[in-house]
């Protein structure tokens, strides 16, 4: 069969889908919320990364969590039987104006990060008094 | 004349019956893909000449109650993740994590060495080294001419 040269370029998918410069699958961390009275506590399963392969970054209210994962190679074996694949993590959250930007907190430990959201004093809950008149 | 009538020969629905043999097609060619149960911790298994190499996922797990027993040549890893406890006042948004008690055992290719056996827990993964068992490494036999 003769090599076809396509000539035509390709339609873009709307909304224009975002590729990754490296080739290398993207896993969806999964991850607990935990609402608490002044803070939001996330906990996201990322096994195989430590706390350099990992970014957080908040950009106006887009959190993002990117976790980079070198695969394990074990020279002189060969992969017999597998049940998973490695690849990257990456999962994005909204988060209101609540949210203090400046006190996030983020600690990995064995393989889990956890992401603590501070509430800015103005948003904490305030309890308002009904009377009757 | 081979008309339609043909599909309807032993009640056979032919999108169906594609439908499923793609499904078929695609499990044997996915090569690796095993079926296994979604709510067990899955595995690898890399296997050289003198050991093999057994990596888990296990994030958040403490490793003190990680259990790595091994029996012939069968391979058992048992623990459990631990549920936060909510406080007063907390809730959750999101609970997709799992939590509980898994066991999980493998088969392995040959006996191996249950007093060498390796278990190294880091970044959330475990890694078992298992180095094959003397008596059952493969013996050469030199052919001799009479």
């Amino acid at each position: 069969m003769e090599n076809k040269v396509e000539y035509q370029k390709k339609p873009a998918q709307t909304p224009v889908e975002m590729e990754r410069t490296r080739n290398r699958k993207v896993y969806v961390p999964k991850v607990d919320i935990i609402e608490t009275g002044h803070s939001m506590v996330m906990y996201a399963d990322i096994p195989g990364v430590d706390e350099k392969s990992v970014e957080v970054t908040v950009e106006k209210n887009v959190l993002t969590i990117t976790g980079t994962v070198i695969p394990q190679e074990f020279p002189g074996r060969s992969i017999a039987y597998s049940e998973y694949d490695v690849g990257d993590y990456e999962r994005a959250f909204t988060i209101s104006d609540e949210v203090d930007r400046d006190r996030i907190g983020a600690v990995v430990k064995n393989g889990v990060l956890k992401l603590t959201l501070q509430k800015a004093p103005q948003a904490e809950v305030k309890k308002i008094t009904v009377r009757t008149e | 004349m081979v008309g339609p009538a043909i599909w309807r020969f032993g009640r056979m629905d032919p999108l169906h019956e594609m439908q499923r043999l793609q499904g078929e097609m695609n499990r044997v060619f996915s090569g690796l893909g095993q079926h296994f149960s979604p709510e067990l911790p899955p595995v690898n298994a890399w296997v050289g000449e003198s050991d093999v190499v057994v990596t888990a996922e296990l994030p958040g797990v403490d490793p003190s109650k990680v259990d790595v027993s091994v029996v012939g040549d069968t391979l058992t890893i048992s623990g459990a993740r631990d549920a936060e406890i909510l406080k007063e006042g907390e809730s959750y948004h999101r609970q997709e994590r799992n939590h509980g008690r898994f066991t999980r055992s493998l088969q392995l290719p040959f006996h191996v060495e249950a007093g060498r056996v390796e278990a190294k827990y880091d970044k959330g993964i475990l890694r078992i080294t298992l180095p094959r068992a003397e008596a059952d490494k493969p013996k050469k036999v030199a052919v001799t001419c009479e």
